[in-house]
């Protein structure tokens, strides 16, 4: 492990992303991280000034992982000398974080802890369509995806109005993107609509996704309805004029594929309905719905609720699989395979077989399989660093104007004998 | 660069020249000019007692509609603000002094988070009831007068998302107008942060940022604004308070003033302001009156005279004053003392306290006329401490005393067990004078009161006086209605 922080952590490029400069600011120095030691030892508060000083700290004290946190009024490290209550998050990076076990009832092929790549085509779908309704709707650019080493991903957004947002506003986004709600006692965890009236907007974007993704992963890969459990699970969700008789042809054929009993469900519908009817609409609304419950990203939402959650910093080692949380492109997550991602004992074995025999080196990754995905983290902060770059030259002489005119209406009147 | 520079120029001057254009301010320039010490303070005042009835409401749970009404009542009397239709001549002294009131309070209340979090929320229900009572010309003028960052959308761009529209529509128009009017309703562009109450709930399109929020929700984005500008001020007047040093004459007066929302507005009362009242009262009635009429912490402190023979220091002096301002005479006063003081001899009374009873109604020493005190005073000054029995019950009784007292002293004139609970929830929150003022409206239904009127038009208690004094108008009004009666039969 220590081998590993000492050659192969990219402390430079997660420096880069987290400061979105290249000389250090606040957003760095006074930026929480918090050390999990050996023995589930919590080290919370910890802050640097610099990359180096940063890797120094890990190197010394060899955590398990490290946590990113917010940038505070103060430098965390120095949090007991600050008056109270003048110790408060300002930025954080706006994060989501979706978990393969939020999809444990639907998902067929494993449970628990274990994720195949078959699995995966569920996160697949929610990183597609989060990443579409981040951009498209909250015109977010900065946007990282990141592995999170064992069955789930977690989403950096490091856009300036995304990193000032409040926790109430942050409440407000999660709120938006929330379409899953209610616990397992609840068959319809879908409830968007005014009685049988359209979508939202933003949901209706997303069914483009979602509809062929519900053929596909539900209807055959994970084949979910089958099972009578899965079937009977179905017909909670579907009006309950059809239940009788799709329940009564399905207890008969036992076995009857997902893809046909989905069939029966729209035959049903289709010959008991005329078209543009209240009922057919009652059925057609009941079969969006069904999708959207099997398909809407499931977003974990007290993570992104709040400025001072911790998640776990890109390039930690997942402590049980050993895999190392790389980023992912959004724009190739059907090729992704979690199996295939870099283990810290596959990388040092790497880098004992590149010849190389010189220092070691603080860009050592590059001899290994880590490379790509390094590389991807330091384009997206480079381009992060030109952003913030070129706003900095636009805003200038502007902001200074503003500052003083505004601290003189204030102080100027009110210091005055006269008063 | 110099361009730049011009135009904040002429913006100063312009907001120099400015005068009072609007009936509602958003309160983004500081008021100009010179001001007295005087007209500070009324100003603040005024203005407080407005806000601290906004608070009550909302301790009280008052629904919007009577909030507003009573609001408004209270602003007829203490901060009147005309639309500029009225032609009225002072229109423009109203809008300063509203304009005016308002700074100061900010730097009152702008010291701790707490009275930031209450302040805006009283001054942001201030402005929506304005806002919602503005004369609509008026109101859209003044809307146009502010750039409030918002981009009417062309039609052609509603054109191109008219779908979209249409479906964020879909989530919350009621069900006759199933479909938006898109050609009619006018839409406009805001960062979406600006309304996050709408995104939560998905009722408006988004797109790169931006929310579409259809004219109808303009009003929920205007106090959105208010609060968040207001929230963002106060912690600039906070950075730059300590500046105010240099004239020590405020310092006090902001303390006066926040304290003054935490506990009421203290309200002068002397017994001129008791009009209806007007018979003199003897020292034979006080005992009487007592049970009829008196607030709490007065009935308290009589009946410890009743039983102990005796008051000390602090609770003499908040009972003298108060029944000096009732309308006891010095003589009746003294008689009255020295009845209660039973167990003492003539001539230790009249060393030891004759002095005291003719100083506090300036007879003696400097011969000040001093006021009864308000419920600010007795809820903060002078702490009582184990043995003395001044003070606001509601505030320094444990909640068990509390419950047992109140209902032996008002059980006879109809406060039952079932009222405790909210009176307990309300001391529990800290709103005492709520506490009281419910204790009265309770004790007084035999007279007609009803649940959220208070002492007067929805006037929450602030002083010991009023309470006792609108106590007895009450019994006359019944008295005399009785009469009548008995006239017409
Ligand atoms: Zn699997």
């Amino acid at each position: 492990m220590l081998t590993f922080y000492r050659r192969l952590y990219p402390f430079k490029s997660i420096f880069h992303w987290l400061n979105h400069e290249h000389t250090p600011t606040k957003l760095f120095m006074n930026r929480e991280f918090a050390f999990t030691l050996q023995g589930d030892v919590y080290l919370r508060y910890q802050s640097f000034t610099t990359a180096d000083e940063l890797k120094k700290q890990v190197c010394a004290m060899n955590p398990t992982r490290f946590e990113i946190g917010p940038m505070y009024t103060a430098r965390p490290r120095d949090k007991k000398l600050a008056r109270p209550g003048a110790f408060q998050p300002v930025m954080r990076e706006l994060v989501f974080d979706i978990d393969m076990t939020d999809y444990d009832s639907i998902r067929t092929c494993c449970s628990d802890a274990s994720i195949c790549s078959r699995c995966w085509a569920f996160i697949a779908v929610a990183v597609k369509v989060l990443d579409q309704s981040i951009r498209n709707n909250f015109g977010y650019k900065y946007l990282l995806w990141v592995y999170s080493g064992r069955r789930g991903i977690h989403l950096w957004i490091s856009d300036r109005e995304a990193m000032e947002l409040t926790d109430e506003q942050r409440k407000a986004l999660v709120g938006w993107m929330t379409v899953i709600q209610g616990g397992k006692d609840q068959h319809k965890k879908v409830n968007l609509r005014l009685s049988l009236r359209q979508l939202p907007p933003s949901i209706l974007d997303s069914l483009e996704v979602l509809v062929p993704a519900f053929t596909d992963i539900i209807l055959d890969d994970q084949d979910c309805f089958r099972s009578e459990e899965g079937w009977r699970e179905l017909l909670h969700l579907i009006p309950k004029n059809y239940v009788e008789s799709l329940e009564d042809k399905w207890e008969k054929d036992y076995d009857r594929s997902s893809h046909s009993k989905w069939e029966d469900v729209k035959n049903e519908i289709k010959t008991k309905t005329q078209k543009g009817s209240q009922p057919r609409l009652t059925g057609t609304t009941a079969m969006e719905d069904i999708i959207l419950q099997y398909t809407y990203p499931r977003i974990d939402a007290e993570v992104s609720k709040h400025r001072n959650h911790l998640l776990k910093a890109p390039f930690c080692v997942h402590p049980k699989t050993g895999r190392v949380c790389v980023p992912v492109d959004p724009s190739t997550i059907d090729d992704f395979n979690p199996e295939r991602v870099p283990t810290v004992g596959q990388l040092l074995r790497e880098l004992d077989q590149a010849k190389d025999t010189g220092d070691e080196h603080h860009s050592d990754w590059e001899k290994t399989s880590l490379k790509p995905y390094v590389e991807m983290l330091d384009k997206h902060a480079l381009e992060l660093m030109e952003e913030v770059r070129r706003v900095k030259r636009e805003r200038g002489q502007g902001v200074h104007l503003i500052r003083r005119h505004g601290l003189h209406a204030l102080t100027g009147r009110f210091s005055d004998t006269s008063w | 660069m110099f361009s730049i520079r011009k135009k904040f120029v002429a913006e100063v001057e312009k907001h120099s020249t400015l005068k009072y254009p609007h009936r509602l301010n958003f309160y983004d320039q500081p008021p100009l000019g010179e001001v007295t010490i005087e007209e500070f303070e009324t100003c603040a005042l005024d203005r407080l007692r407005i806000l601290a009835e906004i608070e009550s409401s909302f301790a009280r749970n008052r629904p919007w509609e009577e909030l507003k009404r009573f609001t408004l009542e209270q602003c007829s009397k203490y901060l009147r603000l005309d639309a500029s239709s009225a032609h009225k001549q002072d229109t423009e002294a109203q809008r300063r002094k509203d304009h005016l009131g308002h700074f100061v309070l900010r730097l009152a209340f702008c010291r701790s988070e707490e009275l930031r979090r209450r302040f805006v929320k009283a001054e942001t229900t201030l402005f929506r009831i304005r806002y919602e009572e503005d004369d609509r010309q008026e109101r859209e003028e003044f809307l146009q007068s502010r750039k409030f960052g918002w981009e009417s959308v062309e039609p052609e761009e509603v054109k191109q998302y008219a779908s979209q529209l249409k479906a964020a529509a879909s989530t919350y128009l009621p069900p006759k107008e199933f479909e938006p009017n898109l050609e009619a309703d006018k839409y406009y562009k805001v960062p979406w942060t600006r309304v996050p109450d709408l995104v939560e709930r998905r009722k408006v399109f988004l797109k790169g940022g931006k929310a579409y929020v259809p004219s109808k929700e303009q009003s929920s984005i205007v106090f959105e604004e208010f609060q968040r500008s207001l929230e963002k001020a106060l912690l600039v007047t906070l950075k730059h308070l300590p500046r105010l040093d240099e004239d020590t004459r405020i310092f006090p007066l902001l303390d006066n003033l926040s304290q003054g929302f935490l506990a009421g507005v203290s309200s002068e009362w002397s017994s001129t302001t008791s009009s209806a009242t007007g018979d003199e009262i003897t020292a034979d009635m006080v005992d009487e009156l007592s049970r009829r009429h008196f607030p709490m912490c007065m009935r308290h402190l009589h009946d410890t005279l009743k039983r102990d023979k005796h008051l000390k220091h602090f609770g003499r002096l908040q009972y003298g004053l108060f029944l000096k301002v009732l309308g006891l005479s010095i003589e009746e006063a003294l008689a009255f003392w020295r009845r209660s003081f039973s167990g003492m001899t003539d001539d230790k009374f009249n060393k030891e306290y004759k002095y005291n009873i003719r100083h506090s109604y300036g007879l003696e020493g400097k011969r000040a006329n001093y006021p009864a005190k308000s419920c600010q005073q007795i809820l903060l000054s002078d702490q009582p401490g184990p043995q003395d029995s001044h003070g606001c019950p509601y505030r320094h009784f444990s909640l068990d005393n509390l419950q047992t007292a109140l209902l032996s002293m008002y059980s006879s004139q109809g406060l039952t067990v079932s009222d405790l609970p909210e009176v307990v929830s309300t001391v529990k929150s800290g709103h005492y004078h709520v506490a009281c003022t419910r204790v009265f409206e309770i004790t007084h239904t035999a007279q007609g009161l009803k649940k959220g009127e208070g002492v007067d038009d929805g006037e929450s208690v602030t002083h010991p006086n009023q309470y006792a004094s609108r106590s007895r108008e009450l019994e006359k009004k019944v008295k005399e209605e009785m009469d009548v009666d008995v006239t017409v039969t």
